[in-house]
């Protein structure tokens, strides 16, 4: 058995380069060799390709929003890309509020040994939503929910976009929001106050009570709770 | 500010109804000696002082020396709850379920800065002090504290249960949180208590 | 008084061992495309007996979630139809405090975020930091730093070992590896002062070189290390209970490893070599010969002898950055970040302004932006950083890699038994502090 066994190895893709990858040196702040991946790309989609930057080495695509799903699965099936590793889903919010919202994918090729950033930018006034990859990377399922959790941004098409990091009713808002303030909106006594008032036996989501059949068990009050269609769980 | 006047006359009063007997104080001295000497941690470790919990476990510092080699980790069979590591929000709740559940006599280590008083998270994420949740007999500073630290603490909490007397029944009363707040202590002491203090007033400011 | 003799026979090779007492292997097949992949563990279903499937907690406080997971289980009997897991009982906003300090002042921080492994965690921010400040640092510290970053690979690897023994059931090995974990402890402390929480690093360099007489330990270190790692494996490797308790538990395919994002020994013992020492180099790591660890089956008992096998990867390492370890500065000879020595700054006008602009504004990169991946002990570690030329960053985003390993949890413990799900668990080495952050 073991002689027939073949550990896939990255950068194993024709036509990579056989020299093993160094340290990259001296690397420009702009500028550089891009990753040829950008340029097919540009080449692919054309217009929905808004721009390309090389910062320290590395390439950023910033790409229109509405088409991230569609090119994240052309960049994972082409087989001249074979993008099959999402290392990275998060966001970013610049302190001048001017500026758009950008959500960030770190795309690694393992076949080629490439390294890629896409970005969607979401202007100020407009709705924080993307499409979710989820569909194409198993990777993204977490990542999204605590982008969601962390800066209320929506991916749609994500089956399960849950709160992940804070619980179910955390009420003071997206904490990684530039307008949420280091210290929470609300003072030290009210936050321990409203961690402290849940019911610690109210910690089971709606799914998880109809896998146990413990409906019917459950104290009255919180039955009539769940069936006004409170969120119960984490 | 300012010291408070020097009572005129110094009176010492003795009212002989108070005095326990003989046989009662050695009969302290015994209870107290098996209970000190047979503390039955329950380790509620979280972050980075449970790792050094760990450590202080195994073999070169061994705990088992001050008969802690027994980890409770169920709560209804243990002495001490050592909160070892950072608490957050989320983690109150758990935190006050576990304490309420262990039986009496009952004691608690507050390990680490980030425990007893939040430490470096100063944040929207971080109880500002386990003592806001749960009453806290030692605690020990460090961030992670040495497992020496820890043991020092230990020997604190053994010094402190050799000199309880049974005939002070309050010593066994269990708080009782406020049933609208969950709270025990005032809103406004937690506030006063949780307020930023030092260098972390001024690293409010993001970006410069 | 007549007394009966009872003859036991013990069975001493169980399922898991072949006659010769050698680990069996979980058998391969082939796919519809040709692929190799393991046989998935059969889920022992009964057909529909009586009763309902019963859901089970296990934390957020239990001894076996090495930390505050809770895992929420569907069982059917023993079977797992169903895994949630919540996370989220660490979170103490990392992400956050690093928009309001300065670069330096974050490194604290990365120690407490992945705490078995801050050696490397403060190399790795650092690394970040430079590639954001256009800064390449001295040959001497480059060695130092892989230095660093084996140690804690080792000290990280210690504790994984010790607590999945005692998940498994064997207390002995935590014991034996504790007591070579305190012997890095030592080396730590003598080096910059703190057994857990180094901060180790600084922008451009390190807080302090190593004392005298420091590669004497660690050449000591790296000599007798080994046999205590050779007693763990002749306990552990061919142990007719290990083996029974690990292997076929909870096993990836290669190309689901891939698509789920796993890395590290996760990755590697599903048969992907994907190491980022290797294939997206940094310090040099290139010019080290060193092996990477491959499993084939992706279950428990081949990440157990990835990381065994990673254990002595980075001895050999180590033993090549002794070597090779050149005398020189630590620091880059840059003003911008490094602060000029005390006896300068009280003499010199231009230190002095330095000095000061150092300390009350702080070091400013230019506008930019850097996602600077190392593997760590748990996997691919990135953290990624976004500059909009103040002395603190936009952003500050850490790529936990047990985030992203645990996440595949309720596909691995889909059809296993009740006790395998905290072997499985214990595999993944997960540290809640840096998954919840």
């Amino acid at each position: 058995m073991s002689a027939t066994f073949i550990p896939i190895v990255a950068g194993h893709a024709e036509g990579v380069d056989a020299a093993a990858p160094v340290t990259p040196k001296n690397v420009p702040h702009h500028g550089g060799p891009a990753n040829p991946s950008a340029q097919a790309l540009m080449e692919k989609f054309g217009s929905a390709v808004h721009r390309v930057d090389v910062v320290w080495g590395e390439t950023t695509v910033i790409v229109e929003r509405a088409r991230v799903n569609e090119i994240v699965r052309w960049l994972h099936d082409e087989p001249s890309q074979q993008y099959d590793f999402c290392a990275d889903v998060t966001a970013v919010e610049f302190r001048d509020l001017e500026l758009p919202i950008e959500v960030v994918w770190h795309l690694r090729s393992l076949p080629y040994r490439r390294f890629l950033r896409l970005k969607a930018l979401i202007p100020k006034g407009q709705p924080l939503a993307v499409p979710s990859v989820w569909d194409i990377h198993k990777s993204v399922d977490w990542m999204e929910r605590e982008c969601y959790d962390m800066f209320g941004i929506t991916f749609t098409g994500h089956p399960d976009l849950r709160r992940i990091l804070m619980w179910e009713q955390y009420k003071e808002g997206f904490p990684l929001r530039k307008d949420f303030p280091l210290r929470g909106r609300f003072s030290r006594s009210e936050q321990l106050r409203q961690a402290l008032s849940q019911n610690p036996e109210a910690k089971y989501s709606m799914q998880e009570l109809s896998i146990a059949d413990a409906f019917e068990d459950l104290p009255r009050d919180m039955r009539q709770r769940l069936s006004a269609g409170e969120k119960v769980g984490e | 500010m300012g010291l408070s006047p020097r009572p005129e006359t110094s009176r010492v009063t003795v009212d002989p109804q108070s005095q326990e007997s003989w046989v009662t104080t050695r009969l302290d001295f015994l209870v107290n000696w098996g209970r000190a000497n047979s503390l039955w941690p329950m380790p509620f470790g979280t972050a980075c002082c449970a790792i050094e919990f760990m450590a202080s476990a195994a073999s070169k510092f061994d705990l088992a020396r001050f008969g802690m080699e027994r980890m409770s980790f169920s709560p209804r069979q243990a002495d001490v709850l050592i909160c070892a590591g950072r608490v957050p929000f989320k983690l109150a709740p758990v935190i006050r379920r576990i304490w309420q559940q262990m039986p009496q006599p009952k004691w608690c280590i507050s390990m680490g800065a980030c425990a007893s008083s939040g430490g470096m998270f100063d944040n929207y994420a971080v109880v500002q002090g386990i003592d806001t949740i749960i009453p806290v007999d030692v605690y020990v500073p460090g961030c992670p504290p040495r497992p020496e630290g820890l043991m020092y603490g230990i020997m604190m909490l053994q010094e402190k249960v050799k000199k309880e007397r049974m005939a002070d029944t309050s010593l066994r009363n269990e708080m009782e949180p406020d049933p609208n707040s969950q709270l025990y202590i005032s809103p406004r002491l937690i506030d006063e208590l949780s307020e930023p203090f030092g260098n972390s007033i001024n690293q409010t400011r993001s970006g410069l | 008084m007549a007394t009966t003799k009872r003859t036991v026979e013990v069975a001493l090779s169980t399922t898991g061992l072949d006659s010769r007492g050698r680990p069996q292997r979980v058998p391969l097949v082939t796919d519809q495309s040709g692929n190799l992949v393991p046989v998935t563990a059969s889920p022992a279903l009964e057909p529909e007996l009586e009763g309902d499937h019963m859901l089970i907690n296990i934390g957020p406080q239990h001894p076996a979630t090495h930390g505050v997971l809770r895992l929420v289980l569907e069982l059917d009997g023993e079977t797992v139809v169903r895994c949630i897991p919540h996370i989220g009982y660490l979170h103490c906003g990392f992400e956050k405090i690093g928009e309001y300090r300065q670069y330096n002042q974050i490194i604290p921080w990365t120690d407490r975020e992945d705490y078995l492994n801050s050696p490397g965690n403060n190399v790795a921010f650092a690394l970040g930091a430079e590639r954001l400040f256009g800064i390449e640092i001295t040959e001497r510290c480059k060695v130092l730093r892989v230095m660093a970053m084996e140690l804690s690979r080792l000290i990280s690897h210690c504790v994984w070992l010790g607590t999945f023994c005692i998940d498994i059931g064997a207390f002995t090995p935590f014991l034996w590896i504790f007591q070579q974990r305190e012997r890095v402890y030592t080396m730590l402390e003598s080096w910059i002062g703190a057994r857990l929480t180094t901060s180790l690093t600084r922008v451009g360099g390190m807080a302090a070189d190593i004392p005298d007489g420091w590669t004497d330990d660690l050449e000591n270190f790296v000599r007798t290390f080994p046999k205590v790692l050779a007693e763990c494996d002749a306990m552990l490797t061919k142990n007719a209970i290990w083996v029974g308790r690990t292997v076929g538990l909870g096993a990836m395919s290669s190309a689901e490893a891939v698509n789920y994002g796993l890395s590290g020994p996760m990755l590697r013992a599903s048969g992907v070599a994907y190491d980022v020492r290797k294939d997206f180099p940094y310090l040099d790591y290139e010019t080290y010969d060193f092996d990477i660890a491959v499993g084939q089956a992706g279950d428990v008992y081949d990440r157990y002898l990835v990381r065994l096998e990673e254990m002595r990867q980075s001895i050999r390492i180590l033993e090549q950055a002794l070597k090779r370890l050149p005398d020189g500065p630590v620091n880059v000879d840059d003003h911008r970040v490094i602060l000029p020595p005390k006896s300068k700054a009280t003499s010199d006008m231009e230190s002095m302004i330095h000095h000061f602009k150092q300390v009350m504004e702080g070091p400013r990169p230019p506008v930019g932006e850097a996602y600077v991946a190392v593997e760590s002990p748990k996997g691919e570690k990135g953290y990624y950083m976004v500059s909009d030329g103040t002395s603190k960053p936009v952003r500050w985003r850490i790529r936990p890699p047990s985030f992203v390993n645990l996440a595949a949890i309720p596909k691995m413990v889909e059809g296993h038994l009740l006790s395998d799900v905290i072997a499985i668990n214990a595999s993944i080495d997960i540290v809640m502090g840096e998954i919840d952050r």
